[in-house]
């Protein structure tokens, strides 16, 4: 009850919260809210480019098709890219973080030189040459962009599993005889879970930025996928007629990634008092 | 600093095999990569006997990073150039573009996030605070697209696209406003400045949000330490401390922060310079995507990941020469 008045009262926790079950929403509900579910990957020459009004809520595109329908579609596209690439590279990185932390010597080193090497590019860059050698498709896309943001959880892990190396629960357990297996998973695990999540959640905003301009490099699904990056790029040949084409999918991108931030921002605050909010980039 | 410099040289070799697994052992058939799709097999044959590519992994490698350390990138199949030349032709221009944002955002977010320090809390605050969140979250590319829009399509005041309504000033630098400047050619520099203004904007909004959240938090920090709280003990005022205290160490911790930017930049380079058919390496990288140049690409990863490490190279040692704690 506490905890859920404390959750209540961050502000930025509930907007959050409050966007981005709207984005779930819309992409559970998306053949039902869809006031034109055929248009979306349909072709329609006679509506071409029409502008919003009551029939078309946000106008249409070059094909014919309901950008408002298109948008509550991508959004499924969005949430699966952002969680499955995300969750690849909690997977990755996070037992790498512990391993790394936990253990001293040249095997750790390495796992974390590894990962210096991988933040030496900046990760759109990597993720552009990864996503292109592997050709145009969305599983290419989670792929890339897992590979290259795996670091960030294998850093946050790694410090976070150092500092708690050396307290007392922790030599406890090894006293007690628990393996480094038990110690990491059932004793260090649950200690630092929160700075994951937190990390987990803004790095979800992150993810789906990437994705989307992947898309609209050419990267990710190719069409018809109704992908927001994509819709983008498609509409500068349109401008400035069709300012609603992008004016759409942009104001999409921006409020799910809002969402996510304040989200990560409110948890932060709920989960870890001591940390100040805004104390680091993120 | 030494220990910054012993690092150099592994990063630059663990990049090098990145970049090697990336070309050469992610794709199936490298060779069918570059040849492109609808080669025929005796041309997708012929290169990659040309490169090696039927040679064991190691030696394939090695040869790779030899090729690299005598300044050969390979040849773009697009332009039919060396990729390094053609890296390094448009070097300036995304510096060009890099700098500007990076002056802009550093002018706009230091005093902005000493401001919201100040007045944590206050409706000033809770403003910037909101325009922090929305800069972070928006999509460069819309965000290019959107003043674009506005201030060249609408209101008719700034160029669509492009770098220079001619063809720039006699190249001493690169940088068009410094050659401009030193050939006291005025008008280039008006000129060139209209052109920088939308894709600098762009860039710089979400560089300022970055460094006024990290200001406000350094300046937060120092204004809770006990060395602030003794000087205010001491009866020293409040202006005094904020000036003398505050803001050094803030300006420090924003100094740690531009390497970072400086990533950022690179790569909200590649989709603003496409927006903005800015001849810099990010277009470069956007034209290499549309054509599947497979090396040109690859020496761009590559290039990009070598100036990063550079620029923070760079940073680390400014840092050490500002901040007593490092000397």
């Amino acid at each position: 009850m506490k905890t859920l008045r404390r959750i209540l009262r961050d502000r930025a926790l509930v907007a959050g919260l409050v966007i981005i079950s709207l984005l779930v929403l819309a992409a559970v509900f998306a053949g039902t809210l869809a006031t034109f579910p055929g248009d979306v990957t349909g072709f329609d020459p006679g509506a071409r480019l029409e502008p919003p009004g009551p029939v078309y809520y946000l106008g249409t595109d070059r094909m014919g098709a309901d950008l408002y329908s298109r948008l509550l579609f991508g959004a499924r596209l969005t949430i699966m890219v952002a969680v499955l690439a995300t969750a690849v590279a909690v997977l990755i990185g996070v037992p790498m973080g512990l391993v790394a932390g936990y253990h001293r010597g040249w095997f750790s080193d390495l796992l974390m030189r590894v990962s210096d090497v991988f933040l030496a590019i900046p990760q759109i860059v990597l993720a552009i040459a990864i996503a292109q050698t592997l050709g145009p498709a969305i599983q290419n896309v989670i792929l890339a962009l897992s590979a290259t943001y795996w670091p960030f959880w294998a850093r946050l892990v790694y410090a976070e599993t150092r500092s708690q190396r050396n307290e007392t629960y922790v030599e406890a357990a090894v006293a007690m005889g628990a393996s480094p297996f038990r110690v990491m998973v059932l004793h260090i695990l649950p200690n630092i879970a929160s700075s994951i999540i937190v990390r987990t959640t803004i790095g979800m905003g992150g993810t789906i930025l990437a994705a989307a301009a992947l898309g609209f490099l050419g990267l990710g699904a190719p069409p018809p996928a109704p992908e927001w990056g994509r819709m983008i790029a498609e509409s500068r040949e349109y401008l400035p007629q069709a300012w609603w084409y992008a004016t759409a999918p942009g104001i999409a991108i921006l409020l799910v990634v809002i969402g996510f931030n304040l989200l990560g921002d409110g948890l932060r605050d709920v989960l870890d008092p001591r940390i100040r909010r805004g104390a680091d980039g993120n | 600093m030494a220990r910054r410099l012993v690092w150099v040289p592994p990063t630059l070799f663990g990049l090098l095999l990145l970049v090697f697994t990336v070309s050469h052992i992610i794709p199936a058939d490298p060779a069918r990569v570059i040849a492109g799709e609808n080669a025929p097999a005796e041309q997708v044959e012929a290169l990659r006997q040309r490169f090696g590519l039927d040679r064991p992994l190691p030696e394939q490698f090695l040869r790779y990073a030899m090729d690299v350390a005598t300044g050969s990138l390979g040849v773009s199949l697009y332009t039919q150039r060396p990729v390094l030349d053609d890296l390094l032709a448009r070097l300036p221009a995304t510096f060009e573009l890099a700098l500007y944002a990076i002056l802009i955002s550093i002018l706009a977010g230091v005093p902005l996030g000493v401001v919201a320090a100040l007045r944590r809390n206050g409706w000033i605050d809770q403003v910037i605070r909101v325009v922090t969140v929305t800069g972070l979250a928006i999509a460069a590319f819309w965000l290019a697209i959107l003043l674009q829009l506005l201030f060249s399509m609408k209101l008719d005041l700034l160029p669509v696209q492009g770098r220079s309504a001619g063809w720039g000033p006699e190249p001493i630098t690169g940088f068009y406003t410094i050659d401009a400047l030193l050939r006291g050619d005025f008008e280039t520099l008006g000129d060139s400045l209209r052109y920088l203004a939308l894709p600098t904007l762009t860039l710089a909004i979400p560089a300022t949000a970055t460094i006024v959240r990290f200001t406000r938090a350094g300046v937060l920090n120092v204004m809770s330490s006990n060395a602030v709280f003794y000087q205010a003990a001491m009866g020293i005022p409040r202006t005094v401390v904020i000036w003398k205290y505050i803001l050094r160490s803030a300006l420090i911790g924003t100094l740690t922060q531009i390497g970072l930017v400086f990533g950022n930049l690179l790569a909200g380079a590649v989709v603003v310079e496409t927006v903005f058919a800015w001849p810099g390496l990010g277009l470069f990288a956007y034209n290499s995507i549309l054509q599947s140049d497979y090396n040109a690409i690859m020496g761009f990863t590559l290039f990009t990941g070598a100036v990063f490490i550079g620029v923070n190279l760079l940073v680390d040692i400014a840092q050490s020469l500002l901040d007593p704690r490092d000397r």
